[in-house]
């Protein structure tokens, strides 16, 4: 046999028994539209990428990386200044997080500003939306594990305003500190929290969200489909394979490049070990997409009406989260001039601006 | 027949997710009750110094006064639970967190914070600094 045959037999035993070519063939049968907004269509794509880069990095700080008060800081410290090209991956890993919710953000305000969710597409809406809390939770946990000053009590705020939610908030709590308050025991379940129940959450979660994307193809805004009647001219589409797919891949190689450039230019910092008995020092905050909520509670005055102030905020945030969940079961017929579907496009753009502003705010020098 | 096959099918969820739950959420480890403790010595503190220490297992202010009188509080923000710092410039307590003051009596005076610090009683014996909660 030449070597070319041999070839073509291995590829027949794996065609046999797996099938390759029947999903190359639905590839190129999926066709994804093309027009003036077609471009929002990538940024899925990149937050899967991104994502990627996260399980990979993780799995390789994770095999120098010790979850305990005592040695989590000295893990992460050796890791840096040791490990050939430890610093490399530790700062990879912190970028592409921040990255990645980046254009998860991106992502979801496009589904929700070109009317996305609407149906059949309610559940592809609300995966993504879970997906959005899983990732806010990875980015959390995340935090405490180098076992820094800033991260300690960005954790002992964080958990306790989970613990100021009325009715649910002291078991919220215990079950999030792992105790009364933020110690050794926070880091260890932070840790399980971070690099196993979430990974598992987000592998079912996000195997949803894909296949409903699969299944029902991507939506094309109201508006663009009834520019496209009016004007008599049927949209325009390329195939998934492999057109879109290599332009994906495109933006994956950029990403990759900023990525490594961000890496090598500004290594992620690791700060101070955590004292539990010291002051919070000048310059605490949160990751900065949690800015707004921080600043939120910041500026809201020690009493409103009777109620602390922070459990108002707290609750009005909630709130807002809430509808957020909801958008495709509130907006149910987007249509142009449609009275609800305007409300809630310019309740989106004011959400957005608020949060802007607010997170100017925080890194606005005083 | 459905209704026997409701309730075992019930009874084996509760009895799976019931020790699962109670497992999440950590047992009471009831703190040594600390109500009493030596803070320092009387003068390792200059006037219009602050320091926090561990107390019962939560952060503690210790206060000098310019006229070498003593103020103890708790360091534990009445907002969201950051630890506070004494400013001797400002002669106030600050929180670094959302930017919270107390005056050195523990009152709340600006910012987000809706409650005063507790406080604690100071007495100096044999030089010792001793804290206690009332
Ligand atoms: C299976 C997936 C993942 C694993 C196994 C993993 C593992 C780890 C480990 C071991 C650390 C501690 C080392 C260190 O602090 O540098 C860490 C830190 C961190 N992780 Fe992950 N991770 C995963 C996914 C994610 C995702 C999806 C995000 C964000 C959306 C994320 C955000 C962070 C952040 C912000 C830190 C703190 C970085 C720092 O300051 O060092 N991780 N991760
Ligand atoms: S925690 Fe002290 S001001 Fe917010």
């Amino acid at each position: 046999m030449t070597t070319r045959e041999r070839l073509a037999a291995v590829q027949e035993w794996v065609e046999v028994r797996v099938g390759i070519s029947q999903l190359i063939e639905m590839g190129r049968e999926k066709k994804v539209p093309l027009h003036r907004h077609s471009f929002w269509y990538y940024m899925g794509g990149m937050t899967l990428f991104l994502f990627g880069i996260q399980v990979g990095t993780g799995i390789l700080l994770l095999l120098y990386y010790r979850p305990s008060s005592g040695e989590a800081f000295e893990s992460v410290q050796f890791l840096m200044t040791r490990v050939p090209f430890g610093w490399l991956i530790r700062s990879i890993h912190s970028w592409s997080a921040n990255l990645l919710v980046f254009v998860l953000f991106l992502h979801m305000f496009s589904a929700f500003f070109l009317k996305a969710f609407r149906k059949p597409r309610e559940l592809t809406w609300l995966t993504g939306a879970v997906l959005l809390a899983l990732m806010m939770g990875f980015g959390f946990s995340g935090y405490l594990l180098p076992w820094n000053t800033l991260a300690f009590f960005a954790t002992q705020v964080g958990t306790e305003v989970a613990g100021r939610v009325p009715v649910v908030g002291e078991f919220a709590l215990r079950l999030l500190r792992g105790g009364d308050q933020v110690t050794g025991a926070t880091l260890t379940r932070f840790y399980g929290i971070h690099v196993a129940i979430l990974p598992a959450l987000t592998t079912v979660i996000l195997g949803a969200h894909l296949l409903f994307v699969q299944k029902h193809g991507m939506s094309v805004p109201p508006q663009v489909e009834a520019d496209a009647e009016r004007a008599g001219k049927p949209l325009g589409s390329y195939p998934f394979l492999p057109n879109f797919l290599l332009r994906d891949a495109i933006g994956w190689c950029a990403a990759l490049g900023v990525l490594a450039g961000l890496a090598a230019l500004f290594p992620w910092e690791l700060g101070e070990k955590a004292d539990p008995f010291a002051s919070a020092p000048a310059g605490i905050r949160p990751e900065w997409y949690f800015g707004w909520m921080f600043q939120t509670l910041k500026m809201l005055p020690p009493h409103i009406l009777g109620f602390e102030g922070e459990v108002l905020g707290i609750l009005a945030i909630t709130l807002g989260f809430i509808i957020w969940f909801a958008v495709p079961f509130l907006d149910r017929t987007p249509r142009p001039g449609n009275r609800v579907t305007r409300a809630f496009a310019v309740g989106g753009w004011l959400a957005l601006l608020y949060m802007a502003v607010a997170t100017a705010m925080v890194y606005w020098p005083q | 027949m459905n209704w026997f096959l409701g309730t075992s099918a019930g009874a084996m969820c509760a009895s799976v997710f019931y020790p699962v739950i109670r497992y999440l959420v950590p047992p009471d480890i009831p703190e040594a009750q600390t109500s009493q403790m030596v803070a320092g010595r009387d003068g390792d503190l200059k006037p219009n110094e602050g320091k926090v220490f561990a107390f019962g297992g939560q952060p503690a202010l210790l206060i000098r006064d310019e006229d070498g009188g003593y103020q103890a509080l708790s360091a534990t923000c009445t907002h969201l639970n950051c630890t506070v710092q004494y400013r001797g410039d400002l002669k106030q307590i600050w929180c670094a967190c959302h930017n919270g003051f107390y005056d050195r009596n523990g009152k709340n005076i600006s910012g987000p914070p809706p409650r005063p610090l507790d406080s604690y009683k100071v007495h100096v014996v044999d030089g010792d600094v001793v804290v206690s909660k009332s």
